[in-house]
């Protein structure tokens, strides 16, 4: 599969299954997610809303509450399953110390009544078992590590006293606190002013390099993911559909979702028309339509899509999968860019 | 600081000079002091006279000007019921409702911090279930019955309490416990629901993810950010009880505090001691306020000192 | 907010007979609601047919049937289901006739004060400016009244009846309409298609009516509901301080207040009129807080998914045992 499996994976995700009671019956939101994280792997989780890649996250950081559980497969870190009772045990240690979580929304993802310093700094003794007066030290290193000037002063602020940006941060150097292995951004970006978006990006490759961490991306933005991911998983109702490089599944995308998406990216280079979208809407998760959940928007969809239950993920290159039985079909019918190889809209 | 303080002085000041009024404009235009005041057989001479001496036969606007300035002066007159001046009766009755309402309020603000947070760690749950229904009993009784219930239970039939009156910590306790409970139950319900909200805000869901232990989350963030709610409810409790619960607890134990007194002096027609308790009363209101916003100002870094 | 959104789904729209039956199903499962609002039908309709139910007048008085306990103590009789009091009068009667007294107060206090604190709300969230400043400048300093207090006071020099307390009890609780109604009336008009209509010059009668108020309608309702309660706590608590509803008209609080004299020998007295409060103030509160939840979508999911949590936490458990068992 890949060169870096070599290592053991640290994150594995296999068939998870989370659904969600509701008065109008069971939302399957997510129905079989496979995913493997390696060690300083930069993986990618894109997709639209609601496909499930937010679930996928807080299901790993145990945050799937009442409506939600997790109703089927496994997570496991560095071999231990953290869904068993005792995996449980063991996930609630590590979560914060070798695996941390970036919210999407610093403001309300910050309680409002305590500094930012002392919410940092609650980290560190929870896990390190720091003094009050090493972590604080601690504190001030770390703000300045994400580029907040002035730590002292802010270290003393209040979530309200800082900008999105640096709250941004400020829930970065939260996260980094204890040097994880694995640094999960959910949608880190998406509330942020554009030019801010970049900067916080920078910061991520920056520490990715520097504290040779494994990031797991999730995000909905494709120019995104260019910047930080080596690799891509495409998300599509509450399942994976593509993984591979992310030159590679931009480039060469072998499913027809992923084509469609691609294929709707306005270019800057571009003289285009009209906006370009895949019709229809994605599935009802209430009840999720057998066989492949994208075949009723797919342009290529046959009998086989509709009755085999599920798609099997083939490999569709040396180093990723599909789960698509017309795999590597040019399914929007695009023509192909001989020199990048990209596939363009018209 | 000193400003916002002046600042809310002066609000307070509007309050009393608003009671001031609704409370002169009931006694003299749509009552007859004099003849409430009055016994039946007071014949028309000693009716102007008394007019004349209370000052009743002014112009309203002149007996308005002259009632603020007595109040300025904390003069009340003198008690009718009795003979000595109504501040210094209410002065030697107010501690005794102090005294209630500290031990009772006192009493149910420590119980419903852990009774509302131990009902919302598992809402829809059996103990979250009866909290719920309990307190909604609690809250749905009436005080005066509730009173008389324990009063039958505990002094009539079990009798190890006494029935009424003052004097021994054994009086304290059913009139405290009958004041708590209503607030009890509010104040229960109110931290339960707080702490549920809050138990699923964002800023929880990261200190989970962050590995804080289960106690952390709870005491160091759930239940801190219940506070400022718990204190307001507190609070509005404490005013309540001032402002009225305790005149019915009181009567119903003959515990010889503002609120018995009150009821007292109407039927004894002494309407000065009526207005001096109702002053007392408004004054104490507008600086228990007064401390509440005060406390807000340390607890919530986002309130600006205004 | 639910802990996880679950994803959007399109939901069919139920018919309208449909949506009745389907409320009355849910009421149905939720047993101290269903509880509470069958209670409430069974007052209204007590305090309704009031003259056709009681067994009695319940202003007879007999000199002969004096203080009788309750039928199922020692020298009670059918005659008297629920005693009789120090008067001789019927128990059961008074406590029929008592409803009346106290949801007649409710409503009309509840109708007043809404109706004033309705309009000053109104007024406050559409003129705004300074006409808002001074009238919530208005109702702050009336919130800060000695409430009991001053209605004593007031009752006190006016003289007792059962319409200046109704007056005096509405005049002291129209602040909480005119505090909600405002802060719905200045939200509604924030939102960007309310901002957009009111440019295009839609009247402010159209906005009024087409805007705000099916935005008020639950709101106010479930206030409403409240209100009513604190109302008749109120009036029992007036009326047993002597300063409520005077004989020879009946009232529950009036009662518990006569009765007050008579606990060492007659506890039927005090407890009777005082549990017809109880009941009817928490059959009201349970029917409420049903209500609140029914309305609120996100409040109504939350409930649907604790109780599925709860039931599977049961299963859990039971599996458990039998697992250990095994």
């Amino acid at each position: 599969m890949n060169a870096a499996t070599t290592d053991k994976p640290l994150l594995e995700i296999e068939r998870l299954e989370v659904e969600f009671d509701t008065r109008r019956g069971v939302v399957r939101g997510l129905r079989g997610v496979d995913l493997v994280v390696g060690r300083g792997e930069t993986l990618a989780i894109v997709g639209e809303s609601g496909s499930g890649k937010s679930v996928t996250a807080q299901a790993v950081m145990g945050l799937i509450d009442v409506p939600g559980r997790i109703s089927g497969g496994d997570i496991r870190w560095k071999g231990r399953s953290m869904v068993s009772r005792a995996g449980a045990r063991m996930a609630r240690d590590i979560r914060g110390k070798e695996i941390a979580l970036v919210f999407q929304d610093p403001m309300t993802s910050l309680n409002p009544l305590i500094t930012v310093g002392a919410q940092i700094s609650e980290v560190l003794r929870r896990h390190l078992n720091m003094t009050r007066a090493d972590a604080d030290l601690r504190v001030l290193e770390l703000l300045e590590a994400v580029g907040i000037p002035a730590p002292p002063r802010r270290a003393r602020q209040y979530p309200h006293e800082l900008s999105g940006g640096m709250r941004q941060r400020v829930m970065i150097a939260m996260a980094i606190a204890c040097e994880p292995e694995l640094l999960i951004a959910d949608e880190p970006t998406t509330a942020l002013d554009v030019t801010i978006q970049a900067q916080v990006l920078e910061l991520l490759a920056g520490l990715q390099e520097s504290l040779g961490l494994s990031v797991l991306l999730i995000t909905h933005d494709l120019g995104v993911v260019a910047g930080l991911c080596s690799r891509v998983a495409v998300m599509y109702a509450g399942q994976i559909v593509e993984t591979g490089p992310a030159e590679d599944v931009f480039g060469r995308p072998a499913h027809p979702y992923t084509q469609g998406l691609i294929r709707s990216t306005p270019r800057l280079d571009d003289r285009m028309e009209r906006l370009v979208a895949i019709e229809g809407a994605p599935p009802n998760l209430l009840s999720p339509p057998g066989g492949c959940a994208f075949r009723e928007r797919c342009p290529i969809a046959d009998t086989v899509c509709e009755v085999q239950p599920k798609p099997a993920q083939v490999e569709a290159r040396t180093d990723g999968t599909v789960a698509c039985w017309h795999a590597s079909a040019n399914a929007w019918d695009m023509p192909v860019r001989a020199e990048t190889g990209m596939l363009r809209a018209v | 600081m000193g400003r916002f303080i002046l600042r809310r002085l002066g609000q307070g000041l509007l309050v009393v000079l608003g009671v001031s009024l609704v409370v002169f404009v009931a006694m003299r235009v749509f009552g007859d002091p004099a003849k409430v005041m009055l016994p039946l057989s007071a014949t028309v001479e000693q009716r102007a006279e008394f007019e004349h001496l209370i000052g009743l036969d002014r112009p309203l606007p002149e007996q308005f000007v002259h009632f603020v300035k007595d109040l300025v002066t904390l003069d009340f007159g003198e008690s009718l019921w009795q003979r000595r001046p109504a501040m210094e009766v209410v002065f030697e009755r107010l501690p005794n409702t102090l005294m209630l309402i500290v031990s009772g309020l006192g009493f149910a603000i420590l119980l419903a911090l852990p009774l509302g947070a131990i009902a919302a760690l598992r809402p829809g749950g059996i103990v979250d279930r009866v909290t719920v229904i309990g307190g909604l009993i609690g809250l749905s009784t009436p005080q005066f019955w509730l009173g008389l219930l324990l009063i039958m239970l505990f002094a009539v039939n079990l009798r190890i309490l006494p029935t009424s009156g003052i004097g021994s910590w054994q009086h304290l306790v059913l009139p405290a416990l009958t004041l708590a409970l209503p607030s009890l139950a509010r104040m229960t319900l109110l931290v339960r629901s707080q702490v549920i909200d809050e138990l699923n805000q964002q800023y929880v869901k990261t200190a989970r993810a962050k590995g804080m232990r289960f106690h952390t989350v709870l005491f160091g963030h759930a239940l801190r950010n219940t506070l400022i709610p718990f204190i307001t409810l507190a609070g509005w409790e404490v005013i309540s009880a001032l402002a009225g619960y305790t005149v019915v607890v009181e009567s119903v134990f003959a515990w010889p505090g503002l609120g018995l007194t009150a009821i007292q002096a109407i039927q004894r027609n002494d309407l000065f001691l009526l207005q001096a308790i109702v002053f007392t009363v408004a004054i104490a209101i507008v600086l228990v306020n007064i401390l509440l916003d005060i406390i807000y100002k340390f607890i919530d870094p986002r309130i600006k000192l205004a | 907010m639910a802990a996880i959104d679950p994803p959007a789904t399109p939901i069919a729209a139920p018919r309208p007979h449909g949506r009745l039956r389907a409320l009355f199903d849910e009421l149905w499962k939720d047993k101290p609601g269903f509880i509470g609002f069958s209670i409430i039908v069974l007052i209204v309709l007590a305090a309704f047919f009031a003259p056709l139910i009681a067994p009695y007048d319940p202003a007879t008085q007999s000199v002969v049937a004096r203080l009788k306990p309750p039928v199922w103590a020692a020298k009670g009789s059918w005659e008297h289901l629920l005693g009789t009091d120090q008067l001789g009068r019927d128990i059961l009667s008074r406590l029929i006739f008592g409803a009346r007294t106290s949801l007649i107060v409710g409503f009309s206090v509840v109708a007043l004060a809404g109706a004033f604190g309705v309009t000053i709300g109104l007024l406050a969230g559409f003129r705004g400016g300074r006409t808002d400043t001074i009238l919530m400048r208005l109702v702050d300093i009336q919130v800060a009244f000695p409430g009991l207090l001053m209605i004593l006071l007031i009752v006190a020099v006016i003289g007792p009846s059962l319409g200046t307390m109704v007056v005096v009890l509405a005049l002291t609780n129209w602040m909480i309409y005119a505090r909600v109604v405002r802060g719905i009336v200045l939200s509604v008009r924030q939102t960007p298609y309310v901002e957009a209509a009111e440019m295009i010059g839609c009247p402010q009668s159209r906005v009024i009516f087409r805007h705000i108020l099916p935005n008020l309608m639950s709101p106010l309702l479930t206030l409403g509901i409240l209100e009513f309660t604190n109302i008749v706590l109120a009036e029992a608590a007036l009326s047993f301080l002597g300063l409520g509803v005077q004989p020879p008209a009946t009232s529950w609080g009036l009662d518990v207040s006569t009765g007050k004299d008579y606990i060492f020998v007659a506890w039927w007295l005090v407890t009777f009129p005082g549990l017809c409060i109880s009941i009817t103030v928490l059959s009201i509160n349970l029917f409420a807080n049903w209500l609140r939840v029914t309305t609120d979508p996100q409040e109504r999911e939350k409930r649907f998914a604790r109780a599925r949590a709860a039931v599977r936490r049961r299963e859990e458990r039971r599996a458990g045992i039998r697992r250990e068992a095994a």
